[in-house]
């Protein structure tokens, strides 16, 4: 055990950023990227999709109170949640494939946590000005000036935050009707109080909370490391092109002059220099920031830039680095590739197998038959009916089996039921076989019952099992 | 790429003493935030069980100063669904008792409420499924029989003064004699009265003595209830002789034994323990389990 020379303290307080502005090409990249994103979460819930006189027209829609998910043309009912859980995994098995093609891109590049501190630092570099201007802010005391700069940050923050706690829940109701009832006072509580638990974790993790989320707080840094290895791409410092760093102008030194530019920029506020560690979230905006230096001093490019661990050994040996695309394409990308597409494949073939018509048959078991008066035995189903149409629809029912069973149904003449729209009917069936036939004393005997939509082609059945009196 | 720092850390860390592979453990401070946070914590717990009943007394747990709890929700949500299931009670309560299946919402109602009802007070005797227990005497409310009758009126008079009962002035009544108990007829005419009975229902039988107990039959007085024919008065609440269905068995023991001791089976007027819209529930529910007329 090593004993630094003073005790160590229990805890030690964040130590801000202040990162720098860069240009090139990651910090292109993030800009589209961020632009995208943000603009997919605050649109979606605008855009309108007809879907006919009962249903709602928002085109991404999670229906609580109806328990019904609608996506564009797709409409996901509860008992089709499978659905979502399989778009779940396919998103697991999606960061499993990037992270170990080219390491932590998601937190770099699309994770809202640093999405959002990107756009509040834009706001903060706008508001306080660059790196230095900020930090100077930061030291002085709280005058006239430090206290209107930072009124006018937290503010557009807050407004940020508030859009943000906003957009999410226009997602779980009729977008257009909520922002009026939200701005007169009308909305629910329960529709208030997440819009403002949102703005609040938006304000604080994105304006002060920052990187300690991602080292602290998120599991994923941990998770991550499962997926990579030596020939994961992740960002990197050619420390045998850089070292021994300092001026120029003094023989024997390396390419890196030293100049800090890779920590100035960095968001997470780590040296890159020291290797790839827990805090790098492989945003390149080092990789920018060295660049446009190297460009200044006439050195070539990518000092600091993506590279494998097994470019490192290669490139040591003065040999050439493995192309970008023999990274990519290996035996653990195929296996995340194979199993992703599988699963997308089916969930896209159960969407377009899926009936029309959805019946589920239960016989009912309390008990299995019923002896009438002139000694046939009758069995009873609970049939659940769903009308996933947005009108009235009539379904007839019948049932097919190779012994002689009649079919009636509780509390309706004849085989025909009517199920409004858009719900979920309960109807009792009843199956009765004369005495002494088959099915009346056979233990079980196959039946098939059948639903018909009316006026369509829609036809589905259901198997299942008549019981009959053992003697 | 290093794996190493180049630089040393400006600040010396301790370390765990832990190394795997080279790897050592380090033990940097906690974030500040996170120790407040952490302190956040005790701080709510404690204020929790300050606000919220918590420590345990003598008798009983502090109540807590903001004076709720769990228990107190679940009745207060109960009073508000009761309340809101006012308007609809009421209206089961006015319904004809026939027109409730016509009514949707009504219906719905009913059956839900019914089956609750049915769960907690009728599935002693006749099971949960309301299937009863065959040859005990405890009634299938699912099949097509009925002793008192199974429209929603029968069925609603039956739940309402109950069978038997020396509670109800109301309730149905009617006695069979015990033929053999009080020597009203002898083991051979026993014998050969459930040898008539068997034939009415079809039964295997020895056609001899059912004719000799088809006599019986009628000198006992057995039709004055049960009819010429053994088809039963449901006036009376006397069975059917001539279905396949027996609340007693329809085995020749059974027969004999039932015309030798008599039965007297009792259910209780509900009429002291459930409301009239409760009553109604429950009747519809019986009545819509495959067996109403």
């Amino acid at each position: 055990m090593s004993t630094p020379e003073t005790e160590p303290a229990l805890y030690a307080a964040r130590e801000p950023v202040f990162p720098r502005r860069v240009k090139g090409t990651f910090r292109t990249l993030k800009w589209w990227i961020m632009g995208i994103t943000l603009g997919i979460y605050y649109l979606t819930p605008w855009l309108r999709w007809d879907r006919g006189p009962s249903l709602p027209d928002q085109a991404v829609l999670v229906d609580m109170a109806n328990r019904r998910f609608f996506f564009f043309m797709i409409e996901i009912w509860p008992h089709e949640f499978y659905f979502i859980a399989g778009l779940l995994i396919m998103a697991g098995l999606g960061l499993f494939l990037f992270t170990s093609a080219a390491g932590r891109v998601w937190c770099g590049y699309a994770c809202p946590q640093t999405v959002w501190t990107d756009l509040f630092i834009l706001v903060e570099r706008w508001v306080e000005g660059d790196r230095n201007a900020r930090i100077r802010l930061f030291r002085q005391k709280w005058d006239a000036e430090k206290i209107r700069k930072r009124a006018v940050k937290w503010t557009i923050w807050f407004l940020i935050g508030l859009a943000t706690g906003g957009a999410w829940i226009f997602y779980f109701t009729d977008a257009p009707t909520l922002l009026r009832d939200l701005v007169t006072g009308q909305a629910s509580m329960i529709a208030y109080i997440t819009m403002l638990i949102l703005t609040l974790t938006t304000f604080a993790f994105g304006g002060f909370a920052r990187e300690q989320i991602c080292i602290y707080a998120c599991p994923w840094p941990r998770i991550q490391a499962a997926m990579m290895d030596e020939d994961t791409l992740t960002i990197g410092y050619r420390d045998w092109r850089g070292e021994p760093r300092g001026k120029q102008t003094i023989e024997g030194n390396g390419d890196c002059i030293d100049c800090m530019a890779c920590v100035n920029v960095c968001p997470m506020g780590i040296d890159i220099r020291n290797g790839q560690q827990l805090a790098c979230i492989t945003c390149g905006l080092c990789i920018d920031a060295c660049n446009d230096m190297m460009d200044k001093i006439g050195k070539p490019r990518d000092l600091i830039g993506y590279l494998a661990l097994t470019d490192e050994t290669r490139e040591r040996a003065g040999l050439p680095r493995k192309p970008i695309m023999a990274h990519v394409f290996r035996l653990r990308t195929m296996i995340y590739t194979v199993l992703w597409s599988a699963v997308g494949i089916g969930l896209v073939v159960a969407l377009f197998m899926r009936s029309p018509i959805d019946v589920n048959v239960t016989p009912v078991r309390n008990p299995t038959f019923v002896t009438l008066s002139d000694g046939s035995i009758r069995n009873a189903y609970d049939l659940r009916l769903r009308n996933m149409h947005g009108e009235e629809a009539q379904f007839t029912i019948t049932v097919t089996s190779d012994t002689n069973v009649t079919m009636s149904l509780e509390g309706a003449e004849g085989l025909t039921v009517t199920v409004p729209a858009n719900e979920t009917m309960s109807q009792r069936v009843y199956l009765t076989a004369a005495p002494g036939t088959r099915a009346a004393v056979e233990d079980r005997s196959d039946v098939r019952i059948w639903v018909a939509e009316l006026g369509t082609t829609n036809r589905v059945y259901h198997d299942t099992i008549f019981n009959g009196k053992e003697d | 790429m290093c794996a190493k720092p180049l630089k040393k850390e400006p600040r010396q860390v301790e370390t765990t003493g832990h190394s795997w592979d080279g790897i050592e453990e380090w033990n940097n401070p906690l974030p500040r935030w996170w120790v407040w946070v952490f302190v956040g914590t005790i701080v709510w717990g404690v204020g929790y069980t300050v606000a919220y009943p918590a420590w345990p007394l003598l008798t009983e747990a502090t109540p807590g100063v903001i004076g709720g709890n769990t228990r107190l929700d679940v009745a207060t949500e109960i009073a508000a669904v009761d309340k809101s299931n006012e308007a609809i009670k009421a209206k089961l309560v006015a319904a004809d008792l026939t027109a409730i299946s016509a009514d949707e919402e009504l219906a719905n109602f009913a059956t839900n409420a019914g089956a609750a009802i049915f769960r907690t007070n009728c599935a002693t005797c006749h099971g949960s499924g309301a299937a009863g227990v065959e040859g005990k005497g405890y009634p299938n409310l699912l099949d097509d029989d009925w002793l008192w009758g199974g429209t929603m009126e029968d069925i609603h008079l039956t739940i309402t003064h109950g069978i038997r009962n020396t509670t109800d002035k109301d309730a149905r009544y009617s006695e069979m004699p015990k033929f053999g108990a009080d020597e009203i007829l002898d083991a051979t005419q026993i014998a050969q009265v459930a040898e008539h009975v068997l034939a009415l229902s079809g039964q295997e039988h020895d056609a001899t003595l059912a004719a000799a107990g088809a006599t019986v039959f009628v000198d006992a007085g057995c039709n004055a209830c049960h009819m010429d024919d053994g088809t039963g008065d449901r006036m009376q609440g006397a069975p059917n002789l001539t279905d396949a269905i027996w609340l007693y068995g329809g085995s020749r023991e059974a027969i004999i034994e039932t015309v030798t001791y008599a039965r007297f089976g009792v259910m209780p007027n509900w009429n002291e323990r459930l409301s009239e819209d409760e009553i109604r529930a429950v009747a519809f529910f019986v009545h819509s389990r495959g067996g109403g007329e």
